[in-house]
C-alpha cells in the first residue's frame, strides 16, 4: 500500500487524476476500520491531511461552506445556530475523540447507510462541491447517493467542500441506537422546517440501501400544512396529521434485517422518530419549544 | 463501613491494629495511577530485540473435515520463519483443557467451531505474518451442524467429540452431552400436590462476552537449555503450565512463566488462548515469538459464558412459603469442554437460589455443539440461575398478590438453612436483611431529566441520540437476589501458595511476597501488602512479580484469590513473624523477661508486648538475618456431589448480593436507561473497601450490560459468529452505568481468613434480573429472554 501525502489541494487532485483507485483519508474513522477489518485493501492511501483548508469553514448569506474535513467537535461548538440538525447529528457521532478527528467528506465519501450526517444533510439540503484536474461542480444532496456505499463521485474527484443551507427554522435529529452513547445507528431520522419556502424536509438513515428522504411524507404534510393554514397560524399539528406524517415516513423505509436490529423494528422505529421530531421542531416553530440539554 | 473505635488507652493491643496501610484500609493500587494515564505496560506492550510476530490462521466454518491444507505459497512469502500445523506438534499429547483434554492445538482432521486455530505463522513482521497465514489453502467439507439441544440429542445426531474417555463420559446420557448433575432432595411430585400456586416458565440467557479490554498477547523467548520463557497475561499460571509444557514434550521447570500487565480477564482468560503457538513458534524458530490478537481474533481467541434455556416450575402455599422447585437447566458449551462440567455442578447446586426449598427435583446438563466454546466467565453457571429463578419470584408473588421483596423474604435462606445439596449453610447468610436494605432505599426522584431548560437527554433513553423528550417514558422498579459459592467446589484440592520474607534493606525491615496469583484488576496486589503490614508490622512491603517460580496459587476466579491466596499470605507471615520472634528471643531474650513470658507483636517495625511495651526494633533482630517461608494454605475440603442425587457438602463459602434497580423505559421506541442499581451484600469483612466497592459497582455494570445490550450473536445456520467486534458487541458506555449505591454488611463467616467473603461474583448475579424486573415493572411484559432487545419491547 503507497501512502500519499499531497501538500496541497492541487496536488491532491493531481494524485488523484494519477492514482483514481486512491482512497482518500483524512480523520481515518471509517476507512482505518475498513483497514484494520481487513475489509478493504486499498492500493493508495491520499493523506489530506496536510489540506488545511479542508479543516476551514465559511458562513455566507445563504449557505455555509463546511469543508470536507471539517471535524464533529468544530460543528457542534461552532455551527449550532446555523446548522442545528447536523450539530445534533454530530452529536451522536461515536465518541468524542472520533467527532475531534471525523468529518463530514469522510460521511460522504463512504457513504454508507448508516453514517450519522446523512439524515441531517438531506433534511437541510445541500450540494457537494466535488472537484478534479477537470475542474469543479456541485452535486446536489439527493442526486448524491447512488447505492450501497456508493455515490456520484467520478474516479478522478475529491470531496472539499459541502455548501449547506443555513436554517431558516427549526431542524432536529433522532438516532436510535442500543446503547445510550456510542452506537452505530440501528436508525436515525433527520427534518429540517423551512419556514421561508413554507416546506419540510427529511432524511432518512440505516433504514434503506441508501440514505434517503420520505418525500411522500413530506409532500402529504406539505400540502397538509399549507391547506391547514399552519405556516401562519402556528396552530398546534393536528395528531391525525403527525400519524400519517409518520405513518408515511415508515413507510419510505426499506431495511433489512441485520445484527443491529429487524427491519420491522427500524420501520416501526423510524415512524415513531419522524412524529417525535416533527412535534419538537413544530413546538419550536410556535415558540413553545424548550432547548434540549446534553445536545451540543 | 460502620465501623465504631473504642477511644482511650487500649489495654491489650492485636497483631497489626497499630500498623498503618494494613487490612480494612482504602490503600491505593499500586498500578492505578499508570493504568489510568496510560503508562502501564500491558502483555501486548512487550518486546523483544530480534522477535518475530505469530499469527494464527483460524477456520472459516463452523464444522468440517479438513481434506488437505497447503502451506507451500505462505512458507515461500520473504519474511515467513515458520508455518506450523496439527503435523509439526512435536509431542505425543496434542490436546489441551481445563478439565477434559479434548482441545487440539492446532485442528486435526476437522474443524468443530468457526474461528478454530489450524494453522500458525511466526514473520519478521505482523503484517507479513497475517498476508502469509492468508496464502496457506484449506480445503474444507462441510458437515452437518450441532446447535442446540434438539439436534444434539437426536437419535442420529452428528457427534462433536467421537470416543469419548473422560470421567463424564459414562454417566451422561448421549455423547454430545458434556456433563449432567441432577439434585434430588424430598419429593417434589408429592409437595406440588400441596401447592395453591403453582408458576412455570421457559427463560432464555444470551451468549455474553467476557469483553476485557486487554486483548491475549505475550512472548515466549527460547531459552539456552532448549526451554522456554513465557511472558503472558493469564489468570492461572500453574494450570497454564500443566497444559503447555506436555504439548511442547518439555518438563514443566523448562517452562518458565511470568505474568505480564494483564487488562482484565472475568472468566476469559482461564483457558489457554495463544501461550502454546507462541511457545511452539518460539522452539521451531529459535527467535522470540509474540502474538497479540486484535479485537476481532479476541472474540473466537477465549470461551464465552454459556448461553443457557432453562425450564423452572416453583409452587408455593397460598401464605407465600415455597413448596417445591423443578427445573432444568441447559448450558450450551460449544465445541470443546472448557470449564462446562464445573459449571453445571454451579448451576444445579445453586439453581434454587438464596430460598428454602424442601422438596427440588433439578437437572443441568452442558451439551456439546458446533457454537463457540464456552466456559468460565463472572458467576459461572449462577448467573444464568438467578436470571430464571428471580423471575419466577415475582410470578409468584404476582400470582398470590404479594410484594416481591417480602415474598422473598418469607422463603431467604439464612444461616444453618439445608442447601438442596445437603449442605449446612454454616456462615452468616443475611439475604432478607440485604433485601430490606435496598428496598429501604428512597427511590430517585421522577422525571429528573426534566430542568427549566428543557429535557436533558443524558438523563433519557435513547441518551444523546436523542430519541425522546420524555415521550414514552415509563418508570419501573424491580428486584433480585442471588447467591455464587466461593472458590473451587466439589473437592478440588483449592490451594495457594506463599513465600514471605523478611529482611532489612537500607536500614529498614522490609517485607516481600511473592506468589503466583494472577493480578487481573481484582487487586490482590493491594491487598497482599495490607496483609502482610498487618501480620508483620512493616510499613515497606515489596510484591514480587507473579511467576511459576513459587508454588501455585490457584485461579483468578470463582471470587476466592483474597480467601485462598490471602489466606496463603496471611498464613506465611504468620510463621515469618513466629521465626523472626524466635530470632529475637535468640538474641535478646536474656534482656527482658517479658520475650519468654509476654504475648509479642510486631508492630510499626517494632517487637511490642501486648501491653505495648517495646522490646526491641525489628531492624536489630533482623541484622544479619533474613527469614523466608514458602507455604501451602487451603480452605476447609469440599466433596463431590452424587452423580444421581446431587447429595454432597460441595461448597466452601456462599456470597450474597441484592440489587434494586430503577428504570426508565421508552416504550415506544424499546429504548432502556437505567436510573439506579442499588446494591447491598455482605463482604464478611472489607480488606480494602474501595476496591470492595470497584468490584460491587463493576459487577453490577456487567450485569447490567447482559441485561440490555451485550450478546455475542451466533447465527443458528452456519454456528457463525455474527458480531465479532466493539461495534456490534455493546459493553456499557458511562452514559449507560446508572448511579450505583452500594450497602457493605460485614457479617465475619469463622471460617475464612479475617472473616472475609469472596466478593467478586456475587453482584453479577442479581443486577440482571433486577434490571429485568424493573423492565417488566415499567411495560408489563413477560421478558422471558435477556439482553432484551428493542424489538422485545416494541413486538416488532
Amino acid at each position: 500500500m503507497d501512502f500519499l501525502r499531497p501538500a496541497s489541494w492541487e496536488e491532491a487532485l493531481a494524485a488523484k487524476a494519477e492514482h483514481p483507485t486512491a482512497v482518500p483519508i483524512a480523520g481515518g474513522t471509517d476507512v482505518m476500520v475498513e483497514i484494520n477489518f481487513d475489509h478493504r485493501r486499498p492500493e493508495y492511501l491520499l493523506d489530506l491531511n496536510r489540506i488545511g483548508e479542508l479543516r476551514e469553514w465559511e458562513v455566507g448569506a445563504d449557505t455555509v461552506r463546511l469543508g470536507a474535513s471539517v471535524p464533529y467537535t468544530q460543528i457542534m461548538e461552532n455551527l449550532r445556530a446555523e446548522l442545528p440538525g447536523l450539530a445534533l447529528a454530530s452529536h451522536t457521532v461515536a465518541s468524542p475523540q472520533i467527532r475531534n478527528r471525523g468529518g463530514v467528506g469522510g460521511n460522504l465519501g463512504t457513504a454508507s447507510p448508516a453514517g450519522d450526517a446523512h439524515p441531517a444533510l438531506l433534511a437541510a439540503d445541500c450540494e457537494v462541491e466535488a472537484e478534479s484536474v477537470r475542474g469543479s461542480r456541485l452535486i446536489p444532496i439527493d442526486a448524491f447517493y447512488t447505492g450501497v456505499k456508493r455515490n456520484a463521485l467520478a474516479p478522478d474527484e475529491l470531496i472539499r467542500a459541502v455548501h449547506i443551507k443555513k436554517a431558516d427554522g427549526p431542524q432536529q435529529y433522532s438516532k436510535v441506537g442500543t446503547r445510550n452513547a456510542m452506537v452505530i445507528a440501528v436508525c436515525a431520522f433527520g427534518i429540517a422546517l423551512h419556514p421561508e419556502t413554507r416546506t419540510v424536509r427529511t432524511g432518512i438513515g440505516s433504514a434503506a440501501p441508501t440514505p434517503i428522504r420520505a418525500k411522500a411524507a413530506e409532500e402529504f404534510l406539505n400540502a397538509a400544512l399549507d391547506e391547514g393554514g399552519f405556516w401562519d397560524s402556528k396552530k398546534i399539528i393536528t395528531p391525525s396529521i403527525a400519524k400519517q406524517f409518520a405513518e408515511l415516513a415508515s413507510g419510505a423505509a426499506n431495511p433489512i434485517d441485520d445484527v443491529r436490529g429487524t427491519a420491522s423494528y427500524r420501520r416501526h422505529a423510524v415512524g415513531i422518530m419522524a412524529r417525535r421530531t416533527l412535534g419538537w421542531t413544530w413546538e419550536s416553530y410556535r415558540g413553545k419549544g424548550r432547548s434540549t440539554e446534553g445536545v451540543a | 463501613m460502620g465501623s465504631t473505635r473504642t477511644t482511650g488507652v487500649p489495654t491489650k493491643l492485636t497483631q497489626g491494629s497499630q500498623t498503618k496501610g494494613g487490612i480494612g484500609e482504602s490503600t491505593l493500587r499500586p498500578d492505578g495511577t499508570l493504568k489510568v494515564t496510560g503508562e502501564f505496560a500491558y502483555s501486548s506492550d512487550m518486546w523483544h530485540e530480534d522477535m518475530l510476530w505469530g499469527q494464527t490462521l483460524r477456520s472459516t466454518v463452523a464444522h468440517a473435515e479438513i481434506v488437505s491444507i497447503d502451506t507451500s505459497e505462505a512458507l515461500a512469502q520473504a519474511g515467513v520463519y515458520a508455518v506450523l500445523t496439527y503435523d509439526d506438534l512435536p509431542a505425543a499429547m496434542k490436546n489441551y483443557g481445563l478439565e477434559i483434554q479434548d482441545t487440539p492445538v492446532l485442528a486435526h482432521k476437522k474443524v468443530r467451531h468457526h474461528g478454530e486455530p489450524v494453522a500458525l505463522v511466526a514473520a519478521d513482521h505482523p503484517e507479513t505474518a497475517r498476508r502469509a497465514a492468508a496464502k496457506i489453502k484449506i480445503e474444507y467439507r462441510e458437515l452437518p451442524l450441532v446447535t442446540d439441544e434438539a439436534s444434539a440429542t437426536a437419535p442420529d445426531a452428528v457427534l462433536v467429540h467421537e470416543g469419548r474417555d473422560d470421567e463424564h463420559s459414562r454417566h451422561v446420557p448421549h455423547p454430545n452431552i458434556v456433563h449432567r448433575q441432577p439434585i434430588i432432595r424430598g419429593d417434589a411430585a408429592e409437595a406440588a400436590k400441596k401447592a395453591d400456586v403453582i408458576v412455570k416458565g421457559e427463560y432464555t440467557f444470551g451468549m455474553q462476552d467476557q469483553a476485557f479490554l486487554g486483548p491475549e498477547s505475550g512472548l515466549a523467548v527460547p531459552a539456552e537449555d532448549g526451554g522456554v520463557d513465557l511472558y503472558v497475561a493469564t489468570q492461572w499460571l500453574h494450570s497454564d503450565l500443566e497444559q503447555i509444557a506436555p504439548v511442547l514434550g518439555l518438563p514443566e521447570e523448562k517452562v518458565r512463566m511470568t505474568l505480564s500487565g494483564v487488562g482484565g480477564a472475568f472468566g476469559g482468560r482461564e483457558d489457554i488462548s495463544m501461550q502454546i503457538h507462541a511457545c511452539l513458534l518460539a522452539l521451531r524458530t529459535g527467535k522470540p515469538v509474540k502474538i497479540v490478537y486484535n479485537r476481532f481474533e479476541s472474540f473466537f481467541g477465549h470461551v464465552h459464558r454459556h448461553p443457557a434455556k432453562l425450564y423452572y416450575e416453583h409452587g408455593a402455599t397460598k401464605d407465600g412459603k415455597l413448596t417445591h422447585m423443578k427445573c432444568r437447566i441447559v448450558l450450551d458449551g460449544g465445541a470443546y469442554a472448557s470449564a462446562s462440567p464445573a459449571v453445571v455442578g454451579n448451576a444445579s447446586s445453586l439453581s434454587v437460589g438464596p430460598y428454602v426449598v424442601e422438596n427440588v427435583d433439578i437437572e443441568a446438563i452442558a451439551l456439546y455443539t458446533n457454537n463457540p466454546p464456552c466456559g468460565a466467565m463472572r458467576g459461572f453457571g449462577a448467573v444464568q440461575a438467578c436470571f430464571a429463578y428471580e423471575a419466577q419470584m415475582d410470578k409468584l408473588a404476582a400470582k398470590l398478590g404479594m410484594d416481591p421483596v417480602e415474598f422473598r423474604q418469607l422463603n431467604a435462606m439464612e444461616q444453618g438453612t439445608l442447601l438442596p445439596t445437603g449442605q449446612v449453610v454454616d456462615s452468616p447468610a443475611p439475604v432478607a436483611e440485604i433485601l430490606r436494605r435496598v428496598k429501604a432505599r428512597p427511590l430517585p426522584p421522577e422525571r429528573q431529566w426534566e430542568s427549566s431548560e428543557g429535557a436533558d437527554v443524558r438523563q433519557l433513553p435513547g441518551g444523546l441520540s436523542n430519541t425522546t423528550h420524555g415521550e414514552g417514558v415509563v418508570r419501573g422498579v424491580g428486584y433480585a437476589v442471588g447467591i455464587k459459592n466461593v472458590g473451587f467446589s466439589e473437592g478440588f484440592d483449592d490451594y495457594s501458595t506463599a513465600k514471605v520474607r523478611m529482611e532489612v534493606i537500607n536500614g529498614e525491615p522490609v517485607a516481600t511476597v511473592h506468589t503466583a496469583m494472577a493480578e487481573v484488576g481484582q487487586g490482590g496486589v493491594t491487598v497482599h501488602a495490607q496483609i502482610a503490614r498487618t501480620e508483620l508490622g512493616v510499613t515497606q512491603v515489596t510484591i514480587h512479580p507473579a511467576d511459576t517460580q513459587v508454588g501455585s496459587a490457584g485461579s483468578s476466579s470463582a471470587s476466592r484469590q483474597t480467601y485462598v491466596t490471602g489466606g496463603a499470605v496471611k498464613n506465611s507471615c504468620e510463621l515469618v513473624r513466629e521465626k523472626v520472634l524466635e530470632i529475637g528471643r535468640r538474641k535478646f531474650g536474656t534482656y527482658h523477661p517479658a520475650w519468654a513470658t509476654a504475648e509479642l507483636l510486631l508492630e510499626g517495625g517494632k517487637v511490642v508486648t501486648d501491653g505495648g511495651e517495646v522490646l526491641g526494633d525489628l531492624v536489630d533482630v533482623l541484622e544479619g538475618e533474613s527469614v523466608e517461608v514458602e507455604a501451602e494454605w487451603r480452605h476447609r475440603p469440599t466433596e463431590p456431589f452424587d452423580l444421581r442425587t446431587g447429595q454432597g457438602n460441595g461448597h466452601v463459602q456462599y456470597s450474597f448480593a441484592a440489587h434494586r434497580a430503577v428504570v426508565e423505559v421508552d416504550t415506544e421506541l424499546g429504548l432502556v436507561k437505567v436510573i439506579e442499581l442499588a446494591c447491598a451484600q455482605d463482604v464478611g469483612k472489607a480488606l480494602n473497601p474501595l476496591s470492595v466497592l470497584g468490584q460491587i459497582q463493576g459487577g453490577t455494570t456487567q450485569g447490567l450490560g447482559v441485561a440490555v445490550m451485550e450478546e455475542i450473536i451466533v447465527d443458528p445456520k452456519t454456528a457463525k459468529v455474527k458480531n465479532p467486534s466493539f461495534t456490534d458487541y455493546l459493553i456499557p458506555t458511562i452514559l449507560d452505568t446508572p448511579t450505583i449505591p452500594v450497602d457493605v454488611l460485614e457479617l465475619a463467616d469463622e471460617h475464612a481468613p479475617y472473616g472475609l467473603r469472596g466478593i467478586g461474583e456475587a453482584p453479577t448475579l442479581s443486577s440482571t434480573p433486577a434490571v429485568l424486573a424493573a423492565i417488566r415493572n415499567a411495560t408489563g411484559l413477560e421478558l422471558n429472554r435477556t439482553p432484551v432487545r428493542p424489538e422485545h419491547l416494541t413486538g416488532t
